[in-house]
């Protein structure tokens, strides 16, 4: 298959018949197909992190099949409805941040969760992973771009106060998310390259601020674990340690499939959840690792290709964060695998076991492929 | 009208999608990025990792030396191991950690303090899966009960080890000491290589002081482990070297008959055998159950024992600091004897008390109406009060303390017993430091007899006595007689500091001991009663220290007063006069009078050694002279 057709399979090729069909569901066949991969392989790992418990794969199938039915829905839906409601569900979620921090729910100290009579329990943070880039394209896309200063101030504030309420649950990781997805926002809408170069240069300058002021102490202990993991081998430090350990002695081409000695025999936590890409590492190598990372790479290129091939502004700034987004999940989440950034919890998309991230996932896909398969034929 | 195809200008597409392309070369990098850190794990480091990763396999576990035996000097068992088998949890398997706890407590007895220990050591820092001990010393029938629940019970498991058990519990607690859970303090101390398998430290006595010899050196096996630890294979061994055994001076029939004597007594009672230093018996009544120690006494258990009046916990031989009273007499009489002060011709009046000054305080003589005419003989053997106090005052402090520490009052001169007190030996230097106060004579009166400030434990008093039996040769108390391993008693043993106590006049220690064999055996002596019939001739003396003051001239009767605030009984003395074979030093709290009750104790000691064990002793010799044959 040529480049050409990965881009646009419905110029020309065997799927060009198709495509009345997948148009009728508003799903995107090629994306899908690379998810589908994604996941399907996923679920391998999956089980051999999970210690051959099918249990826990059953479970993950399951919610993966409801974040699909999710993205479904998702796509159904024109992109126009998401422009129209974006600022009733920003204020919306606002709302349900602020009562999250009066009477949330949780553990471990941070409460995150929301459980109001008659809804299922949910978490308003997670909802602003999407709501908070549509309402910052609707402010955007609003005026001609690229944006003018004080328009960009405007946008920014509205990035910044949901990530600052999400902070205070305290959760750094769904914040850091939040705020990136709405940041890209405002760069794809053309911010200027001084002004992104002053904020770079204002960020490195309050790093340290952040370190005093902000940053709790047990964030504190991660960063400094990170940069000396053998200062608390036990503790903090251990997580780091093994999985290093067990990405390293994957080597080239990996332990075999169900042969990890770092994660069968309980050297490695979290060897399901965040961790589970040094379980693919361990047990798939080098390779594997290379196949992966090929993989969510192709995902992203179909999707900033949807981003650019959309028709207005709001759908164009949208579908472009989303991905970006999703791109952040990987970087953050290998780079804390890999010992290259703190411990957050942020989990490798569409593979670690749990729901919640997944859903929002596969609900940004949604939007993507309504953002492409509700083009205007007129364009065409 | 903002919104729409009007608004999407060419332009405005442009520029997104050179963005996009921005972008595009951001994600290429930083994926470029997180291959580069893979390559740089998998492929550069990848060594490296895979040796950590094999050694995470295959570990390197620590084996605990058992602990070295202790024996009698007749080779009976003091202290042995014993395993005892304990439940643990690993955390990390625990289907929730209340509902097991839960169970568990319906199934084996759990205390509080179990639960609070466990508790606690869960919010320590560990190792993940590593296990947690909830309870020790199970029953046979709580280790089968387990069993019958254990597939109920994921992550409990029962673990053995080899825990320290003295058979002889009671009689030999105050002298073997026990061995405890390693505490923070002690945690710092230990060479943490050495005791990485180690739960049990010396605490006390024995046990505290030869720890090093007892324990023994680690030993290791590499095994093939999963993370909670879990041994699948062992690899490779280098066996523990165990600790050494030892054995002791000490007579456990001699120690059982001192703690039969003091039955439903408090008391202490000291016995050394002269030529080696050997502490033969060594009693504090009442004792207590050591066992209980070990792996650690319940909270109930151990106020009992704090709490009881009879302070069953206080090592009264080694800690007991009494005021000793007469039986100084005889090193007093060395000191006045060799300084030249009194000579043995020399006599005085006593009529029943003595003045500094005429018409000063009186010091009353023990016997009403005095004893007449006295020599120093007389004085030792009568325990006449007022020659003593005269020689006293005529020595003065200095002399008399120059002396005494000679004797090794005021210091812990035995070699190897853990926690003995020294006791106080008063001094010029002492009363102005401690008190800011000038020594007045009437303080070297009291002196003279052993009271007023002076102190000093059973331990000190025997160890004076047995200069005395030996003439003067210092041979300082000790408790171990032979090491059974490579160690020999020179490297363990602390080296002797004491010079002999020489006299001008050697034969003066011929008068004082022929002084003390009057106390038992002369028509007025003191322990005449105790001393009469014996096949063997020995040597005493008798004591009485006073646990309140009387005032001057005050008559007393003791039936009157409770028997709390009765006179504390002491002896000392050793036999037979001419060849010492065993010295003795006994104390019985509240006992009234020396002679009517401490001195009976060690006639009977006397006769179990010399008579009754000597014989056993015999047969020993021969069936091994018997064993040589062969």
């Amino acid at each position: 298959m040529a480049l050409k057709d990965l881009v646009d399979p419905a110029a020309s090729g065997p799927l060009a018949r198709s495509r009345g069909l997948w148009s009728a569901l508003h799903l995107d066949p090629i994306l899908l197909f690379l998810l589908l991969i994604l996941v399907s392989g996923g679920l391998f790992v999956l089980y051999s992190g999970a210690d051959r418990n099918i249990e826990v794969v059953k479970a993950q199938g399951i919610r993966l099949g409801v974040a699909f039915v999710v993205m479904l829905v998702f796509a159904q839906l024109d992109p126009a409805v998401f422009r129209r409601w974006a600022p009733w569900l920003y204020a919306a979620g606002l709302v349900a941040l602020a009562a999250v921090l009066v009477m949330g729910v949780g553990a471990k100290g941070a409460q995150r969760w929301l459980a109001l009579p008659g809804l299922p329990r949910f978490q308003p943070s997670e909802i602003m992973k999407l709501v908070v880039p549509m309402m910052a394209a609707w402010y955007l896309s609003r005026h001609f771009l690229p944006p003018r200063l004080s328009q960009v101030a405007v946008g920014l504030v509205i990035v910044l106060v949901p990530m600052v309420m999400i902070i205070q649950q305290p959760d750094l990781g769904t914040s850091l998310l939040v705020g990136m997805a709405g940041l890209f926002v405002v760069f794809f809408a053309g911010m200027s390259w001084k002004l992104i170069a002053a904020f770079v240069a204002m960020a490195s300058v309050s790093a340290p601020l952040m370190w005093f002021f902000v940053m709790r102490e047990y964030q504190k202990q991660r960063v400094l674990t990170l940069l000396d993991p053998q200062s608390d081998p036990l503790g903090a430090g251990w997580n780091i340690i093994q999985s290093k350990t067990a990405i390293g002695s994957g080597g080239i081409d990996g332990k075999g499939w169900l042969q990890g000695t770092q994660s069968h025999l309980e050297f490695l936590p979290e060897s399901h959840t965040d961790f589970i890409v040094a379980v693919l590492a361990e047990e798939f190598g080098f390779v594997g690792m290379l196949v992966l990372l090929a993989v969510y790479f192709l995902i992203i290129l179909r999707c900033l290709y949807i981003a650019a091939t959309a028709q207005d502004s709001f759908s164009r700034l949208l579908a472009g964060a989303l991905t970006m987004t999703f791109f952040i999940y990987i970087f953050v989440n290998v780079g804390m695998v890999s010992g290259l950034l703190p411990v957050v919890g942020v989990p490798l998309p569409l593979i670690s076991y749990g729901g919640t991230s997944g859903v929002t996932l596969m609900a940004a896909f949604g939007v993507l492929m309504s953002i492409h398969t509700h083009r205007r034929m007129i364009s065409a | 009208m903002p919104w729409g195809e009007f608004k999407d200008t060419a332009a405005e597409r442009r520029l997104f999608q050179r963005r996009t392309v921005v972008m595009l070369v951001f994600v290429i990098l930083m994926l470029g990025g997180l291959l580069g850190r893979m390559y740089q794990l998998q492929v550069v480091e990848h060594e490296t990792y895979t040796t950590i990763s094999d050694k995470n396999r295959v570990q390197v576990q620590s084996v605990p030396p058992p602990r070295g035996l202790i024996y009698d000097r007749n080779g009976k068992l003091l202290a042995e191991n014993r395993p005892v088998f304990s439940v643990t949890l690993v955390p990390e398997r625990v289907d929730g950690m209340d509902e097991t706890l839960a169970q568990l407590g319906r199934i084996l007895d759990i205390s509080e303090q179990d639960l609070e220990r466990f508790h606690r050591r869960l919010q320590e820092p560990r190792r993940p899966f590593q296990e947690i001990p909830l309870r020790y010393d199970l029953t046979e029938q709580e280790i089968a009960r387990l069993a019958v629940h254990r597939h109920e019970l994921p992550g409990v498991e029962v673990e053995a080890e080899l825990v320290r058990y003295y058979p002889h519990s009671e009689l030999t607690a105050h002298v073997l000491g026990y061995v405890g859970r390693i505490n923070r303090e002690e945690l710092q101390r230990i060479d943490p290589v050495n005791y990485a398998g180690t739960n049990y430290i010396g605490k006390s006595g024995v046990e505290r002081f030869y720890e090093q010899t007892l324990h023994g050196k680690v030993g290791y096996q590499h095994v093939e482990t999963n993370a909670r630890g879990r041994t699948l294979r062992v690899l490779e061994r280098e066996n523990p070297v165990p600790g050494e055994d030892l054995e002791l001076h000490l007579d456990l029939r001699l120690q059982q008959r001192a703690h039969e004597l003091l039955d439903g007594r408090r008391g202490a009672v000291i016995a050394i055998e002269p030529k080696t230093g050997g502490i033969l018996a060594l009693a504090s009544v009442p004792g207590f159950d050591a066992n209980k120690f070990v792996t650690g006494i319940s909270v109930d258990d151990y106020r009992a024992l704090s709490q009881s009046k009879d302070k069953p916990l206080f090592n009264r031989a080694l800690r007991g600091q009494y005021p000793p009273g007469s039986v100084m007499k005889p090193m007093l009489a060395i000191a006045a004897l060799d300084s030249g002060v009194t000579t043995r011709d020399r006599t005085i009046w006593d009529p029943g008390y003595f003045q500094l000054k005429d018409g000063g305080r009186r010091y009353r003589d023990w016997k009403r109406g005095g004893h007449g005419w006295v020599d120093l003989k007389d004085a030792i053997a009568e325990s006449c009060d007022i020659y003593f106090y005269e020689t006293a005052v005529e020595m003065g402090v200095d002399t008399m303390s120059g002396y005494l520490s000679s004797f090794g009052f005021g210091e812990d001169a035995a070699l190897d017993v853990s926690g003995a007190l020294s006791g106080l030996l008063p001094s010029r230097e002492w009363k102005r430091a401690m008190r800011n106060e000038p020594w007045y004579p009437g303080d070297s009166v009291n002196l003279g007899i052993g009271q007023g400030f002076m102190l000093a434990t059973p331990l000190q008093m025997a160890t004076a006595t047995a200069l005395i039996a030996n003439r003067g040769t210092w041979i300082e108390p000790r408790l171990l007689s032979d090491v059974i391993g490579d160690d020999s008693v020179e490297d363990v043993l602390p080296d002797e500091t004491h010079e002999p106590l020489k006299l001008k006049n050697p034969d003066d220690w011929e008068y004082v001991v022929e002084s003390m064999a009057e106390v038992m055996h002369g028509t007025k002596g003191t322990a005449r009663r105790a001393g009469s019939d014996a096949p063997y001739r020995m040597a005493g003396k008798t004591g009485t220290a006073q646990v309140f003051s009387l005032a001057e001239d005050e008559e007393y009767d003791a039936e009157e007063i409770r028997e709390r605030l009765r006179d504390h009984a002491l002896f000392v003395g050793f036999a037979p006069v001419e060849d010492p074979q065993i010295v003795v030093s006994v104390i019985v709290e509240n006992g009234g009078s020396g002679s009517g009750t401490a001195a009976p104790v060690a006639r009977a000691l006397f006769d179990a050694w010399l008579l009754e064990f000597s014989e056993g002793s015999d047969s020993g010799l021969v069936s091994q002279a018997a064993g040589g044959l062969d």
